[in-house]
């Protein structure tokens, strides 16, 4: 078996705060491969965003213990020194975030932004640096790129910006891209183009690509792998199909049934009741289980592990198969339509 | 490209120009219109005799109607009078021409508040930046407390502290007083370390504080985090990404902070004894000399509104956003 792309290996995020330890990632491992996009999802504050940013080791220095292994092509990147690490951000692994009005800098040019990245890992020329910005702007769709390079944030709008900050994560071609909710702060026609754009990016460069978000609507039609997590911990993992056709933890069953589709209607909306827990301080047992319809009594005292349903599907879940909720899948559809 | 700026100077040249003719008409106003009696008797000093006030009611034209008075008043601001450019007249206590004396004791005052601008910002960039950047820190902590101690430390009594150490305890820098660059820099330098430090101390200590919470705050916003994410050296990241933008308010800050020392430098004049608006305004106050408290009054406030239109220009030119408002 060759090595994976990148591969996190029990890795566990603890912060000291005033009030405790928040232990933001607890155990997460999963592989990301080279031409396939894994989709990581949970809701607000379940630790995807913090997985990420330790791997990039880009969490505030000194304020989180980090545990476990991130290997880029089988090397660890948690044992690189900080300096180190600079010549894999950017380069070799490309970030894209969020909200795109607030990611870029306000008082610099757009072009000069994605030149600097080419400049400081390349060492190219001013000009050659400035070429090659105006060549990844081109390769994110976006037009007249002479002129768009010119300009400054604020004098594009959401999308475009969000393509700028694309050409960013891929001027230097990267093996990798981590986009941490690209989508979120897009209306719904930017968003569906800003992922056709990632997943186009991925099967022409054959790159891999991590996709965070908190939504499994949004990932839907790109993810070949994923990761569902709730409260630091993965919950449900394995091939798209396997969660979107098969989810087996009661917690994917909830998300996925919370999703409007058009089949179902609105009318078939079911929000998962309740909040996640908080971070300090978790449940002894599972921690879904205040919120979970099929808890049974050992939720509360044991914690659920990781266990196998099929070789690439795992979830952490003490309940038996059978006793769990109905998926959506087996819905009948169109029954509140009359 | 260029649109945008050009259209946003015009309307703040405009704006200049508008508030700069404000400032004549209300100085007029309050030294010719508001007090009561004789204007002459005011402008004619402390001992008027017969011929002085009949000079100076024909120099300010003061036989005329109001409107006529401001008219002149302004024809000479902006042409000259016999005396010079900017026409402000004469002093009819010391006898001596106002707008050459203006123009040597700018000059002075001038040197000193730049000096003394350069620096602050030298001390409090630098200072306010590392506090930032090891916020919490001994250094941080240690700024902090000896910034507290600028702060109140009175100007005089730092000018003074320096005098005796410097200059009569170890005999290092000459005296007080002004020498000309042209004629000695050395001499120059040595004459105006002084006052510098001493003007500088207290906004240095300001200003390493507003730089540092600039600081933190840029810090802490995402394009901090991408310009990481780029991979970009930590000098960069915070010499570039972060300190520029928490340099651009500190721009609006310097221009009004300058702008309060032009007529405020009064202190640090007076302890070094350096002839410039500072001490001519206290000088013009003691002796009830008119004619050289109006001027001093009329430069001040034009300096001031021009200094905002340099902030907002170089501003504009800083962050685009600006620009289109
Ligand atoms: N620097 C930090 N100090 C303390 N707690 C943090 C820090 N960064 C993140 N956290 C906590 O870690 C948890 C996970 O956050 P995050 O990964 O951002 O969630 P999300 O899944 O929404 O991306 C949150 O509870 C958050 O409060
Ligand atoms: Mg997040």
């Amino acid at each position: 078996m060759s090595t994976p792309l990148l591969e996190i290996r029990g890795l566990s995020v603890r912060f000291r705060t005033p009030d405790g330890v928040v232990c933001a990632v607890d155990q997460l491992s999963c592989v990301v491969e080279r031409g396939q996009t894994l989709g990581v999802v949970g809701e607000s504050g379940s630790g995807k965003s913090v997985t990420f940013l330790a791997a990039l080791q880009l969490l505030p220095p000194g304020a989180a213990e980090i545990e476990g292994q991130i290997l880029l092509n089988g090397e660890n990147l948690l044992t690189r020194a900080p300096a180190q690490m600079q010549a894999v951000r950017g380069a070799r692994i490309g970030m894209i975030f969020q909200d795109p009005m607030s990611a870029l800098h306000p008082l610099m040019r757009v072009g000069d932004q994605i030149a600097e990245i080419v400049r400081t890992h390349a060492g190219a020329s001013r000009a050659k640096a400035h070429a090659r910005a105006v060549a990844a702007l081109r390769s994110v769709g976006i037009p007249n790129p002479d002129t768009r390079a010119r300009q400054y944030p604020h004098e594009l709008s959401g999308g475009m910006r969000q393509r700028v900050i694309i050409a960013m994560a891929i001027v230097l071609e990267p093996e990798l891209i981590i986009a941490d909710e690209p989508t979120t702060a897009l209306d719904t026609t930017v968003e569906a183009q800003i992922l056709e754009l990632i997943d186009e990016l991925k099967v022409r460069r054959g790159i891999g690509v991590v996709l965070v978000s908190h939504s499994l609507a949004t990932i839907s039609s790109v993810a070949d792998t994923v990761i569902v997590m709730y409260a630091g911990r993965v919950v449900e993992y394995g091939t798209a199909s396997d969660i979107f056709s098969d989810p087996t933890h009661p917690y994917t069953q909830g998300l996925l049934s919370s999703i409007p589709t058009i089949d179902h209607g609105r009318g078939h909306l079911v929000p998962i009741p309740g909040s996640p827990p908080s971070l300090i301080d978790l449940p002894a047992g599972c921690s879904f289980a205040p919120r979970c319809v099929a808890r049974i009594e050992m939720c509360t005292t044991e914690r659920p592990t990781l266990t196998a349903r099929t070789p690439t599907h795992v979830d952490a879940c003490l309940v038996p198969p059978s006793a769990r909720r109905i998926t959506p899948a087996s819905v009948p559809a169109g029954t509140g339509d009359q | 490209m260029n649109h945008p700026m050009g259209r946003y100077l015009l309307k703040r040249l405009a704006w200049t120009i508008l508030v700069i003719l404000i400032v004549t008409f209300v100085t007029f106003v309050i030294f010719y219109v508001l007090p009561s009696g004789d204007p002459a008797l005011r402008f004619a000093g402390k001992q008027p005799t017969p011929q002085i006030l009949a000079q100076v009611r024909a120099d300010l034209g003061l036989d005329h109607n109001v409107v006529v008075q401001y008219l002149l008043y302004l024809k000479r601001l902006v042409l000259g009078d016999t005396y010079g450019w900017p026409g402000l007249g004469y002093s009819y206590s010391s006898g001596a021409a106002i707008a050459p004396q203006l123009w040597q004791r700018a000059l002075v005052t001038i040197q000193l508040i730049l000096g003394g601008a350069i620096l602050w910002l030298a001390i409090g960039i630098p200072v306010g930046v590392m506090s930032a950047v090891k916020a919490r820190s001994r250094f941080d902590r240690i700024s902090l407390v000896t910034g507290l101690v600028c702060m109140s430390t009175p100007v005089f009594w730092l000018g003074l502290l320096l005098l005796w150490l410097f200059w009569s305890t170890l005999g290092w820098l000459p005296g007080t007083g002004y020498v000309a660059f042209t004629t000695s820099p050395l001499n120059w330098a040595a004459h105006m370390v002084l006052p510098w430090i001493t003007l500088a101390l207290l906004f240095a200590a300001i200003y390493a504080r507003v730089i540092r919470s600039n600081m933190i705050d840029t810090l802490g916003a995402d394009y901090i985090r991408t310009a990481r994410a780029k991979g970009l050296t930590e000098r960069r990241v915070i010499g570039v990404h972060a300190l520029r933008a928490s340099l651009v308010p500190v721009i609006t800050l310097l221009a009004i902070d300058i702008g309060t020392l032009i007529g405020g430098t009064v202190i640090t004049e007076t302890v070094f004894n350096l002839q410039g608006l500072g001490s001519w305004i206290l000088q013009g106050a003691l002796n009830q000399d008119l004619p050289v408290t109006l001027a001093v009054t009329i430069v001040v406030t034009v300096v001031v509104t021009l200094l905002s239109l340099i902030a907002d220009i170089v501003y504009a030119y800083l962050d685009p956003r600006v620009r289109y408002k």
